[in-house]
């Protein structure tokens, strides 16, 4: 589980910085989103990787801290995904009002003269 | 009494939330009433963090002691639940915020909160953003608050829209994104190796890892420093500053000063956390050192090399940052009071400057600007006027263009650190601080850093010098702006905010020296943090069932 994870991490961050360096906003869009998700999944990891457990502790409490899954980065995602969604929603409007203020989809506002 | 003074602490962040929530209530055509909201707002937030201050001080009563007031959310001890901590250094940055808020709100009430939509709640976000910054205790928060604040000033960096803002606005945004995914990526790195977010209980636990974990939690430390040297403007993270800076309206751009000095605070607060138990490559020391004197060279050419008054504005930002990096990242703590008073000086100074420039602007006919750079470029005389009158010596000058020329005069002299003003106290305590420091510990660091300093205020007499003749005297047909009260006043107010500095610079600076002290052994904070009990009995319950 642990390779499968890291590899879908890896290949979403690795994705996501290509796609951010290329010159189209679109792509860059693209990669933004690609590199929150990767980020999320690695905020989920650094909780440690528990199958099958409760986040939350219920009355016949063995003490074992093991059997439960870490709440708290699950908290953390949470919150990271709502500000990444707004903040990614926002950029798509600067992005078509770029659009329509220069007539090119290029992040600088103009074509790269050939 | 002291029962509502307990609850001071987070009152910065409560107000400018509840006041924007009701502007968002009332219809954006209803501008005296949001005028009259933000106003009370401002106008409160600014008591508060005097309050604040005074208590931290020791110069009113405070119902904490040892000048690091903990406010517990939601009743839960530090650890566990989420705190805001008020003590010197965070109550400093509460003032400088409020006060440059109020000037540059003043600002623009005179026309640009006309410019678009939504302009007043942005702006209360904003200050929420900021405010919370500076009072969280938890690195998580300390996240959250600046995506509030980020938010807000991707709002506000595109107000008035235009092509040139939405175009360096791309760039702000995506660039600022970025940053964000770094810190995220930090904090859940340093979260997996020491389990937890608690600023205080992070500083007491960084001591007890080793081997591989201690590895782990610094190459964490490490990418949550470079997501603060990118908010800082530290070269080579800065390339996004100067477009966003000189595009955005003038309020905005000098609200914008205090937020490159966010990142500065959040790495002046985890580095002094982190230092007792050795601070982490980012924090401290030499990086920050080599980081500060970079960023200051680029400045540098970056100032010299501007066309634009206020892409020059911008560059000085970015040198302010690289003094404060370059100073901060010296050995002790000696040179950390005279860089907090310089912080102070340059975020009032470089704020009256970005509102005068749109004053000096209006000045201008259309293309003088360019006209006399290309002069200058292809090294040509003015055109001599052919009418020269000879019988009139000395036409009197308008009041508008006195108080505009006066005024650039004293933002170059606080911005560039010569005498009178606080910007040269400010330099000479921060050299004089490196003199001592070479004393103890000589070392090539020292000469670079007063070279490097004494540099940054050649570059700037030149710049700004030559930007003062062209905008003031090589032009010819000048028109007289009229200026509302509401334009002039805010200046004026930050330029005899910096005169306050200077006049009182004897306490002032004693209060910065004992910041700097109390960086220098966190053990205060950390201690004040930890022992908070909440107000209520907890009771083990029904765990043991």
């Amino acid at each position: 589980m642990e390779l499968i994870l890291s590899l879908a991490i890896g290949v979403l961050a690795g994705s996501g910085v290509w796609l951010l360096l290329r010159p189209r906003t679109f792509q860059v869009i693209m990669g933004l989103s690609l590199i929150s998700y990767a980020v999320n999944l690695f905020i989920f990891s650094m909780g440690r990787l528990v199958l099958g457990e409760p986040p939350v502790i219920d009355p016949s409490w063995t003490g074992d801290a093991s059997h439960y899954a870490d709440p708290l980065p699950q908290a953390l995602v949470l919150t990271a995904i709502v500000i990444g969604f707004a903040t990614t929603a926002l950029f798509l409007v600067i992005l078509l009002a770029a659009r329509g203020f220069s007539g090119t989809d290029h992040v600088d506002g103009r074509e790269v003269r050939k | 009494m002291i029962d509502l003074m307990q609850h001071l602490p987070i009152l910065p962040v409560v107000i400018p939330m509840m006041c924007g929530a009701l502007m968002l209530a009332t219809r954006d055509g209803n501008r005296r009433g949001r005028l009259t909201i933000g106003f009370i707002s401002i106008m409160s937030q600014l008591v508060v963090a005097i309050m604040l201050l005074c208590m931290t001080a020791g110069i009113l009563p405070a119902p904490w002691a040892d000048g690091v007031g903990v406010y517990l959310l939601g009743d839960w001890p530090a650890p566990f639940g989420i705190v805001a901590v008020v003590d010197r250094l965070s109550t400093m940055m509460l003032v400088l915020t409020a006060l440059l808020g109020l000037s540059a709100w003043i600002y623009s009430t005179a026309r640009w909160d006309r410019a678009g939509v939504h302009f007043h709640p942005l702006y209360q976000f904003l200050l929420m953003g900021l405010n919370g910054a500076f009072l969280t205790g938890d690195l998580f928060n300390l996240f959250v608050f600046f995506e509030v604040l980020l938010a807000a000033s991707y709002g506000l960096a595109l107000h008035g829209s235009g092509r040139a803002r939405v175009r360096s606005g791309l760039h702000y945004v995506a660039v600022n994104l970025v940053a964000s995914f770094l810190l995220l990526i930090a904090m859940a790195m340093i979260y997996g190796v020491t389990g937890s977010l608690n600023m205080a209980d992070l500083a007491a636990r960084a001591g007890e890892l080793a081997g591989p974990e201690r590895r782990l939690f610094e190459a964490g430390a490490a990418i949550l420093g470079v997501a603060f040297l990118i908010k800082a403007a530290a070269w080579p993270l800065n390339f996004w500053l100067p477009a966003t800076y000189s595009n955005a309206a003038a309020p905005v751009a000098a609200v914008f000063m205090i937020m490159t000095k966010v990142g500065i605070y959040a790495v002046l607060r985890i580095g002094s956390l982190l230092l007792p138990t050795g601070a982490p490559a980012a924090f401290g020391g030499e990086w920050m050192f080599v980081v500060g004197i970079a960023t200051l060279i680029f400045g540098i050419i970056g100032l010299i090399a501007a066309p634009q008054a206020e892409r020059q504005a911008s560059y000085c930002a970015i040198m302010s940052s690289g003094t404060l990096f370059a100073s901060l990242g010296m050995p002790g703590v000696t040179l950390t009071g005279p860089a907090l008073f310089y912080l102070a000086s340059s975020v009032l100074a470089l704020g009256a400057f970005f509102l005068l420039l749109e004053m000096v602007s209006r000045t201008q006919s259309f293309g003088a600007e360019l006209l006399a750079v290309s002069l200058e470029a292809f090294d040509l005389e003015d055109p001599e006027p052919t009418e020269m009158s000879t019988d009139v010596v000395g036409v009197a000058i308008p009041a508008a263009m006195a108080f505009l020329g006066l005024s650039f005069v004293a933002c170059g002299l606080l911005i560039a650190g010569l005498p009178p003003m606080s910007g040269f106290i400010a330099k000479f305590t921060l050299l004089s601080a490196a003199l001592t420091t070479a004393a103890a510990a000589p070392g090539p660091g020292t000469w670079l850093l007063i070279g490097s300093v004494l540099a940054s205020t050649l570059a700037c007499i030149i710049a700004l010098g030559r930007t003062g003749m062209r905008l003031f005297w090589s032009v010819e047909d000048t028109i007289t702006p009229r200026l509302r009260l509401s334009e002039a006043g805010p200046v004026s107010l930050l330029i005899f905010a910096c005169i306050g500095l200077t006049i009182w610079a004897g306490p002032v600076m004693q209060y910065f020296d004992e910041t700097a002290n109390y960086l220098g052994t966190p053990s205060a904070y950390i201690n004040a943090v930890l022992s908070q009990n909440p107000g209520r009995i907890v009771a083990p319950t029904g765990v043991a069932q």
